[in-house]
């Protein structure tokens, strides 16, 4: 479910010295050090960020990096007035941190889930994405908002959310998704150096994915999506883990000889538009695989623009495998049926070659 | 109260500015059809000048729905306000914001805000950016007695307490938010009396007495330029007008409560307490109140003659870098 060696250097254009394999976890870990050593104005807040280091007793020594270990180490090397544990305050830390973004530091925070977005959206929403627009072009908001998404993990409906469509509905905010370790720092890294707002989101079910990343520092382009699989027949696009789902259900169909194009979105804003055209003008076909729910998702805004910009190439109805209209159940025996997998997709896939 | 005979002339100026800007910008406004929320601070005029008065250009405020006061306290250009509010290109934010989000960075002020509460974690944010790159500036969160029911206040004061940040939570206590009175809607006699929740210093003061609030924010910016943390400040205000200008605010508060308060309307105190002293003649505060109103003239004849902005600008500065045809795309647009 990785990317090659090859590919990840050519995306990048960049040589492939210094390219070792590493987990995601470690890939954000080691580009939140870097760009935090090439620019003393980036700082990082949040819950457990450093983890155990408000507390004056036991000194930084103890910090533990958070539940998932993506910050693990930042404390020691930078100290406590650039690594912040805050209060369980997201409404005070993530507008304060968009204050500090919008008066001359580069602040990231990190809102520990997703589902807690409802505690704090005012600032992102009427703060974040708009100041620059309301004050004329007056301000740059350099804020990034790390966060996480993705169901799998019995966590049920409120720690397993994919909510990323409802932030691409925002003039003004930005939106990564990366799939894979090379991705997770190109874009972690491109996010923290964007001037405006952008929200990152890791997927639970990556942070243990292995892939080559270069050691330097390296940024990728928000904005655009990469084909990781060339296929003929019809065009899959992916959303984070789901590019992997599109892979693998890729794998089997080969064998029954239909060609798979696979798509890795990797940003949900600004949406690539033009490389999911270009790879329908090829295909004729269109399904996008999405962990979100259905209704007012990232798969219906694509569809819809590729029905309203390239429909006389279509062959088939653009077409969604997403989450159903439903919350994250907790039991595995539904929240397996829950997610979209292989072989939801190789259905649609062969009802729209049956055509 | 150490202040010279200059200063003190400044506070009335900042005052009778901010008083004629709303007493003639607000109905100009309406009277060019701009703008259904516009919210005057008449009466609440102190609270803003005695604040800002110790505060420096570098200093930063973030500011409520109700902050015209504010932005003139912290040295924004009334006529600039003016096109602002009239919906002109030349207005701080080029007609993009209008009353509710006037800013200018330059001067530190970040934004007047729409959302009550919002502009507070702003400021601490702002407190944030000066200790860690040890900036030695300050920064004031205005808020209303609404907002202080705002779970975002709340938060902001104990993370700025907890990380002993350069901010002074200042609120303007006029009585009502909306026409929901503050005795209904808070659970303390005081809004000061919830700073010991978070373990800062609380005071409630005067706020149509532009030296009390003087005086009290400048405890509070010592304390917080001497890195010792945030501070609340009440101040008991009144606001002259309703809500907005479409609400009667006679249906919800009495005259003689009007009364009351316009027998206490912060510039007439001023002159009760500053002309028995005799340093300061009361021809010289009527020249500087005429030339405030002569101000406001040129105000509404600079923002009348300035240029609407392009229809197309409204794709402007919604990112630093974006292409314009993304966001337009497939959307039909006419420009």
């Amino acid at each position: 479910m990785t990317i090659t060696n090859q590919t990840a250097g050519q995306l990048a254009g960049m040589h492939a010295t210094g390219t070792r394999e590493i987990q995601v976890r470690e890939a954000i870990n080691e580009c939140l050090r870097q760009e935090m050593e090439l620019d003393e104005n980036v700082i990082i807040m949040g819950e457990e960020i450093a983890g155990g280091a408000g507390r004056q007793d036991q000194g930084v020594e103890d910090a533990w990096g958070g539940p998932f270990r993506t910050t693990v180490g930042l404390i020691q090397q930078f100290g406590k007035e650039r690594v912040l544990d805050t209060p369980l305050s997201e409404a005070a830390f993530i507008g304060a941190a968009i204050g500090a973004s919008s008066t001359g530091l580069r602040a990231v925070a990190e809102l520990m889930f997703v589902d807690f977005i409802g505690v704090c959206m005012d600032q992102l929403v009427n703060n974040a994405a708009k100041m620059r627009y309301m004050f004329g072009g007056q301000v740059k908001v350099p804020f990034t908002m790390m966060t996480r998404i993705g169901a799998g993990f019995g966590a049920a409906a409120q720690h397993s959310e994919s909510y990323y469509s409802i932030f691409s509905h925002f003039p003004g905010l930005k939106g990564v998704v990366p799939s894979d370790a090379y991705t997770a720092k190109g874009l972690l890294a491109a996010a923290i150096r964007d001037d405006d707002p952008v929200v990152y989101f890791e997927h639970k079910g990556l942070y243990g994915s292995v892939g080559p990343v270069p050691e330097e520092p390296y940024v990728l382009p928000l904005g655009k999506a990469r084909t990781v699989r060339e296929g003929t027949d019809i065009t899959l696009v992916g959303i984070s883990k789901m590019t992997w789902v599109c892979t693998a259900a890729a794998e089997e169909l080969a064998k029954e000889g239909i060609s798979c194009e696979v798509i890795d979105l990797l940003s949900v804003s600004p949406i690539d538009y033009d490389h999911i055209n270009e790879s329908v003008l090829k295909t004729h076909r269109l399904v996008v695989v999405d962990e979100d729910t259905p209704i007012c998702s990232m798969a219906s805004e694509i569809c819809s623009r590729v029905a309203e910009e390239v429909f006389d190439y279509l062959d088939a109805p653009p077409s969604r495998v997403t989450a159903p209209h439903t919350p994250v159940p907790y039991s595995r025996a539904m929240e397996n049926e829950y997610m979209p997998n292989e072989s939801r997709v190789k259905t649609t896939v062969r009802n729209l070659m049956n055509r | 109260m150490e202040l010279d005979r200059e200063s003190i002339l400044k506070l009335f100026k900042t005052m009778a500015t901010i008083r004629h800007f709303e007493e003639r910008g607000i109905p100009e406004t309406g009277q060019r059809g701009m703008s259904a929320s516009v919210h005057s601070s008449a009466g609440q005029e102190a609270v803003a000048t005695g604040v800002c008065a110790n505060l420096t250009n570098e200093d930063y405020i973030g500011s409520t729905h109700r902050g015209h006061g504010h932005c003139i306290a912290k040295g924004v250009d009334p006529k600039l306000m003016m096109a602002e509010l009239f919906g002109r290109a030349t207005g701080p934010n080029k007609g993009k914001g209008g009353s509710m989000h006037i800013s200018d960075m330059s001067k530190g002020m970040l934004g007047t805000n729409g959302v009550v509460g919002a502009s507070i974690p702003l400021a601490v944010g702002a407190a944030l950016t000066s200790k860690v790159k040890k900036l030695g500036r300050v920064a004031v969160a205005f808020f209303g007695d609404g907002a202080s029911n705002q779970g975002v206040l709340h938060e902001s004061m104990n993370l700025a307490s907890v990380w002993k940040l350069p901010v002074i939570f200042c609120c303007e206590n006029n009585g009502y938010a909306m026409s929901t009175p503050s005795e209904y809607a808070l659970s303390t006699a005081h809004v000061a009396d919830r700073a010991q929740g978070y373990d800062m210093p609380g005071i409630t003061v005067d706020g149509m007495d532009v030296f009390a609030v003087y005086d009290a924010a400048a405890q509070a910016v010592a304390r917080a330029r001497a890195g010792d943390g945030p501070s609340l400040i009440e101040c008991q205000t009144y606001r002259f007008y309703g809500h907005t200008v479409f609400d009667n605010p006679l249906t919800y508060r009495s005259k003689e409560e009007e009364d009351h308060w316009r027998a206490r309307d912060p510039l007439k105190l001023f002159r009760e307490a500053v002309l028995p002293q005799g340093d300061i003649t009361a021809a010289e505060l009527d020249q500087i109140e005429a030339d405030a109103e002569a101000l406001m003239e040129e105000a509404v004849k600079f923002a009348d003659e300035s240029p609407l902005p392009e229809p197309v600008e409204l794709y402007d500065d919604v990112y630093v870098n974006y292409p314009r045809e993304l966001l337009k795309r497939g959307v039909n647009m006419a420009v």
